[in-house]
């Protein structure tokens, strides 16, 4: 059931946990100019634990832009996130239902090809995990997987991918050393690239700058500006102030729920919702 | 006496530490004074005749040849069907089995496979590879009966060692497009393999130790040559230090401490190389 923003407003300013499902109806048109790349349909998926992490999204995301999916913690956004990729598979999902569509196919179809899925959907996760290699192996280390042996190829991907993750400038002369040995910054921008290397159509970032220094955190948010005009980034930000900076379209969460999707310069100064209204202005979170 | 120990309590961490402290010390000087004594007793029959030459004059003179070659062959047998064996088990178990009914079952299977008495595993060998499947008192035999005595060691210092390669890693690999196995075969069996490496040889190593379970299934009294073939008997450290030791009358104590002496040289040996396995990879280690 889909309900239209005004109607919405109506009846759930009450801020009592109320919460309706809600495609805004006023914004829908500036999204469906859009090409949508991901269309996410009556998506819900519960853990083992008998937690209930997603219920019932409809979220339209659409290509070259980045849709920002904040909330306070525990509002299901790292999992929905991870179904995008079907890296939940890991995870113990009792049971996930509802259609994500990429491209106008079903990602949730058992058919689907997850690796070739997961190639095409790159992930960043909160702490950078470097691989223990050099940062060259780290950065080849998914071509290779796909098969890729030409010196040529992985080296072009080495440079174009550090250079787009603004991070060519300091490594491109110890490329051979050991991944570990950049400092945390370096390391996220690194993952980054990595991610990156593997020429995605959709990037998701799962609160990439939460353990990085205010200077670190420009660098990977001025390497999201670059990234978006050519993938479609889908980020969890650390902070409201990130979301607000960085975000096209907004989505604001709240315990597994959708509350409020708008574009960002929108939602961050003129909520509809009580609960989101709330949230932005920091009165709870 | 609550009070004394609460007011004193400078002095009661220095009885508690004296206390530990002699406790360690008890523990460690049997240890050493065997090595010690060992090692004086034994140094003497040592010469390199002692190393190269056949037992002559009903084992009193000669060399130990025979079972130090034996031991070796023994050894290398060991590990070529407990190795493969043991690492696949601990790689299914560790990275591919859920946790359900049968996978505890045989966990626990292995632990009670490690408690087994050795010489239940020479009468095992015994009935199956040796009369079973009629390979005879043989190197064979006896090499699978210790690989199966070894087997459990080996998986579960594998699986251990497999178990402390971060979980984060395997994250990564799979997000970028890494298959079950590839990711398994790139990045944590090589970051495993330190650990993998120390418990094959310390598997390896009680297994070169050890008499009972090769005492029915291949180790021979007395061999006039060298094995030929993996169906030969052979002589071995072990069993032939428990025949010169309590078969032999009027038997020159130096070659008993001799022969001891080698053979704790070879297991020392053996556990020095797995601790430099060991600590050089824990400096090259990048997590």
């Amino acid at each position: 059931m889909r309900w239209h923003l005004w109607f919405a407003l109506g009846r759930g300013r009450n801020g009592s946990g109320n919460y309706y499902h809600c495609r805004a109806q006023h914004v829908a048109p500036t999204i469906k100019k859009m090409k949508n790349k991901i269309v996410i349909e009556n998506l819900t998926l519960q853990y083992a634990d008998g937690k209930e992490a997603l219920t019932d999204i409809n979220l339209d995301i659409p290509a070259n832009a980045t849709t920002v999916l904040f909330g306070p913690a525990g509002g299901g956004k790292s999992s929905l996130l991870r179904s995008l990729n079907r890296l939940n598979d890991l995870a113990d999902v009792e049971s996930i239902t509802g259609k994500i569509f990429l491209d106008g196919e079903n990602i949730l179809d058992p058919k689907t090809d997850v690796i070739a899925l997961r190639r095409k959907v790159g992930m960043v996760f909160a702490r950078p995990v470097v691989l223990p290699f050099s940062i060259r192996g780290n950065l080849t280390y998914g071509l290779e997987l796909a098969g890729e042996k030409r010196k040529s190829r992985l080296d072009e991907a080495v440079e174009s991918s550090l250079k787009l993750a603004a991070l060519w400038d300091e490594v491109h002369d110890r490329l051979d050393d050991p991944a570990i040995a950049l400092s945390g910054g370096q390391q996220q921008r690194l993952c980054l690239a990595r991610s990156i290397a593997l020429e995605p159509e959709v990037l998701l970032l799962d609160e990439p700058t939460s353990g990085l220094d205010p200077i670190s955190t420009a660098k990977v948010e001025n390497a999201l500006v670059e990234l978006k005009k050519e993938y479609t980034v889908i980020l969890v930000p650390h902070s409201v102030q990130q979301a607000a900076r960085t975000s096209d379209y907004a989505a604001f969460f709240l315990q597994g729920k959708l509350i409020e999707y708008m574009p960002g310069t929108e939602i961050f100064t003129n909520p509809k919702r009580q609960r989101t209204e709330d949230y932005v202005t920091g009165r709870f979170g | 006496m609550n009070k004394f120990f609460v007011k004193n309590r400078d002095l009661t961490q220095k009885l508690g530490f004296s206390l530990l402290t002699l406790m360690t010390v008890m523990t460690i000087v049997p240890i050493i004074a065997t090595v010690i004594y060992i090692f004086v007793m034994g140094l003497p029959a040592i010469s390199w005749e002692f190393l190269t030459e056949f037992p002559s004059n009903g084992m009193r003179d000669g060399g130990i040849l025979p079972a130090i070659v034996g031991t070796f062959y023994l050894t290398i047998g060991t590990a070529i069907f407990s190795v493969p064996l043991g690492i696949a088990a601990a790689i299914y178990l560790s990275e591919y089995a859920s946790d359900n009914k049968a996978t505890r079952l045989i966990r626990l299977a292995i632990i009670n496979l490690a408690g087994i008495p050795s010489v239940v595993y020479g009468l095992f060998g015994l009935g199956l590879f040796v009369l079973f499947l009629n390979f005879g008192t043989s190197i064979l035999a006896a090499s699978l009966t210790l690989s199966i005595m070894t087997l459990p060691v080996i998986i579960s210092t594998t699986e251990e060692a497999l178990r402390a390669v971060p979980q984060s890693f395997r994250t990564v690999s799979i997000s970028l497009g890494g298959t079950r196995w590839q990711t398994i075969r790139k990045t944590v069996l090589p970051q495993a393999l330190p650990g993998i490496t120390t418990g094959v040889i310390l598997g390896l190593e009680r297994a070169a130790g050890e008499t009972a379970p090769i005492l029915f299934t291949g180790a021979a009294f007395f061999l006039p040559r060298l094995p030929q073939s993996p169906f030969d008997a052979t002589m071995a450290l072990p069993y032939h230090l428990y025949v010169i030791s309590t078969q032999v009358p009027e038997m020159p104590v130096e070659i008993q401490y001799g022969t001891a002496l080698v053979l704790l040289v070879f297991v020392i040996g053996m556990n020095a190389l797995a601790s430099l396995v060991r600590s050089r990879a824990r400096a090259k280690r990048q997590w």
